[in-house]
């Protein structure tokens, strides 16, 4: 059966694959960021996970307003890569695990979690960054990707709350597929920041770390914080930390935190990033 | 329509509501349409031709051509679809969202390198905390 081995959140600020697409990771500025992901980079080379199961928002790029799921899930052989207004990164194409993802769309819609249902799309920088973060530069991608966007731009997005849940519901769909497969859920997005307005380039540390201590021991309380919470206190796209309840909600109960790292900033945003083990 | 008093009580944030999508939907679209290279040539070449094309209200294409996005905002722009303009202009993230706090790109700079703006007056008008 497979096996969920672990659970990855980070940040995907575009800026990050800009400064990797163009060779300025070494930068006085880039660098303390870059070298917060070295343990995590030589960390999955050893854990070698066949598929991550990646939690990520599409930031206008697949879904216009014209159609605008709230969860939808790929299942697709692979995707492309987006031209989000300056072409697209240029990086491998992603490569689907479409059987997988299949079996994983069927049991959570009989799990009563309605999915949209991808057969083709593009992936922006919220799929392709965390790709970036943690494998560096390949030729291709040393992993399938069974995507799951959540939208996270227009209000309500889903609640905390939904989000642990759907977790759960993958956690059940991903260990009842038939193949000895190694997989991995990321979240991704975050932290506090927000992009838009008088108040851009809102920063709170505070939240951010509570947030992260929560996440590992107590997700069933922070689940509960509502929107109003997210908007004011991180920023109104901090609100995309929902996606990393849902890979929380994943691992089951109890976690062990592997790795932390923290960094403000990268553009605007405050970078946040844990790797937990599930223990039981 | 539901009661957004708490959305429209954060400090200089604009939520991104249903209802803003409805209003924002052709200019938001206009943005989309920059992905591809051939309409960012020809939105460069001439912008007021090319938003002419587009259903838009004058308010929106005044905010596009002025780069205003506070203004972009205010008529039912997303700031993820405004992306596109900024990215069409070669602008980074970071000069974009500079331009809606009345900071030079080089205060903001600053500011994110100190740790960013604190949330400390930030969180609710009504509150004032």
């Amino acid at each position: 059966m497979a096996r969920i081995t672990a659970g990855v959140a980070t940040s995907h600020v575009p800026a990050i694959g800009a400064a990797l697409d163009f060779g300025k990771s070494g930068s006085d500025y880039w660098q303390p960021l870059f070298d917060g992901y070295d343990w995590s980079k030589e960390w999955i080379k050893k854990e070698k996970p066949d598929v991550v199961v990646l939690i990520y928002n599409d930031h206008a790029s697949a879904f216009s307003l014209a159609v605008l799921p709230t969860f939808a899930i790929g299942c697709a052989e692979s995707y492309a890569i987006a031209d989000e207004g300056f072409g697209p990164r240029p990086v491998p194409v992603v490569l689907g695990h479409a059987d997988l993802a299949c079996h994983i769309t069927e049991s959570l819609i009989l799990d009563e979690f309605d999915m949209t249902i991808i057969n083709e799309m593009t992936v922006d920088h919220g799929l392709t960054v965390p790709l970036s973060l943690m494998f560096g530069q390949p030729e291709a991608w040393p992993v399938k990707v069974v995507p799951i966007a959540v939208n996270v731009v227009e209000y309500p997005q889903p609640t905390g709350n939904r989000c642990f849940e759907l977790g759960k519901a993958l956690r059940k769909a991903i260990r009842s597929y038939d193949e000895d497969l190694n997989v991995q859920v990321w979240g991704t997005g975050g932290m506090s920041h927000q992009l838009q307005g008088p108040r851009a380039g809102l920063i709170n540390s505070e939240f951010d770390h509570e947030f992260l201590d929560q996440l590992v021991q107590d997700p069933d309380t922070l689940k509960k914080v509502p929107h109003i919470e997210y908007l004011r206190e991180a920023g109104s796209e901090g609100i995309e930390m929902i996606m990393w309840l849902i890979m929380r909600g994943a691992l089951g109960k109890k976690v062990k935190e592997l790795y932390r790292f923290y960094h403000v900033p990268a553009s605007n945003t405050a970078v946040g990033h844990l790797i937990l083990k599930p223990t039981k | 329509m539901n009661d957004h008093e708490e959305l429209d009580d954060i400090p200089g944030t604009t939520v991104f509501t249903t209802e803003r999508s409805r209003q924002g939907f052709q200019l938001n679209q206009f943005c989309m349409s920059l992905m591809k290279e051939e309409n960012r040539e020809r939105f460069r070449l001439d912008e007021r031709a090319y938003l002419d094309e587009w259903p838009m209200t004058e308010a929106q294409k005044q905010a596009v051509l002025a780069r205003d996005y506070n203004a972009a905002i205010a008529q039912g722009g997303n700031i993820y679809f405004l992306a596109k303009i900024f990215a069409t202009d070669g602008q980074s993230f970071q000069q974009a969202a500079a331009s809606m706090t009345g900071m030079s790109s080089d205060e903001y700079a600053q500011m994110m390198l100190s740790g960013g703006r604190s949330p400390e007056g930030q969180r609710s008008i009504k509150e004032g905390r």
